[in-house]
């Protein structure tokens, strides 16, 4: 069994109104170290094992859990028993 | 003329369009569900408005893997028009149907009121009750509306004369301004103001009706 993490981003691209929101209410809160935010999705799945988990996220990714259009995306894979 | 309205769970527009096009401009529809596998014997498809299954994971994105899709898909190859308005818009655009997607909204919010538009493009089976250049006023209701395409997209678009409506006083941030885009072959319109709640002017505009009209002419001419 594999706990996989894909996370998904608006690409770097296109301004990310949420994350502008969340920057600018952090600023009203005095941290105003912050320069940038992007809220992310992260989406947690439980696949049973496969030769090919790889491929497997990566056509699910294509297929349904990310736009590619305006979104990137990365995952991680852990092997949990 | 019969119209095909896909309803899919968290559909809210699919009334109105059955309003507008049963009471208003006087042709059939019927509602067909998400779970439908055939779209045979219509001559048309309206994808309306609404959230389909919650939005989530993205807007349009779970209702794009519905039984259905491949009949509309099926529909659009045979260059039968199809009508996608607001959640209809964002579901073309993850079928791939119309190229680019829609974000959220520039200022966050969800955005309801009379949207002014020019109609950019009258020469289409939409469009062609309009004036080319003509100011019409339409509702919008979103608020992941913001139309987003990489460059090459949006200067295809313009060269190709594919962008339908534009809004002029742009509301949600989207490139270009746009508000309503064609497919390459001129049968797919989305467009995320709502035609189907402007057809009487006894309810504050009917500068949606045309849109309808145009789709009825366009058919009788067998075009």
């Amino acid at each position: 069994m594999y706990e996989v993490k894909v996370f998904v981003t608006l690409k770097e691209s296109i301004i990310d109104p949420a994350g502008t929101a969340v920057k600018d209410a952090l600023h009203r809160l005095d941290f105003a170290e912050v320069q940038t935010v992007r809220v992310e999705k992260m989406i947690r799945m439980t696949i049973a094992s496969t030769d090919e988990i790889e491929a497997r996220i990566e056509a699910m990714c294509k297929a349904l859990l990310v736009n590619t259009v305006m979104e990137d995306y990365r995952y991680e894979i852990e092997k949990i028993s | 003329m019969k119209f095909a309205v896909v309803v899919f769970p968290g559909s809210t527009g699919d009334a109105d369009m059955a309003h507008a096009i049963r009471d208003v401009l006087g042709c059939d529809a019927d509602y067909v569900r998400h779970d439908g596998s055939t779209l045979d014997g219509f001559d048309a498809i309206v994808l309306p408005g609404g959230f389909s299954y919650g939005d989530y994971l993205r807007c349009g994105a779970l209702a794009g893997v519905s039984a259905i899709i491949p009949a509309i898909k099926a529909a659009a190859d045979a260059s039968k028009p199809i009508l996608g308005v607001g959640n209809g818009f964002q579901i073309l655009t993850e079928i791939g149907l119309l190229p680019g997607a829609l974000i959220r909204n520039r200022d966050t919010k969800f955005i309801c009121g009379p949207a002014v538009l020019t109609v950019e493009n009258a020469d289409i089976g939409f469009t062609n009750k309009y004036n080319p250049r003509e100011t019409i006023t339409l509702p919008i209701a979103h608020g992941w509306g913001s139309y987003y395409a990489d460059e090459n997209t949006l200067a295809t678009l313009k060269a190709n004369n594919r962008i339908v409506f534009t809004y002029q006083d742009n509301p949600d941030g989207s490139a270009e301004n746009i508000a309503g885009i064609v497919s390459e072959g001129g049968n797919v319109l989305g467009m995320m103001p709502h035609p189907e709640r402007a057809v009487e002017r006894l309810l504050g505009s009917d500068d949606g009706l045309r849109l309808f009209q145009s789709i009825l002419q366009t058919w009788r001419a067998g075009v």
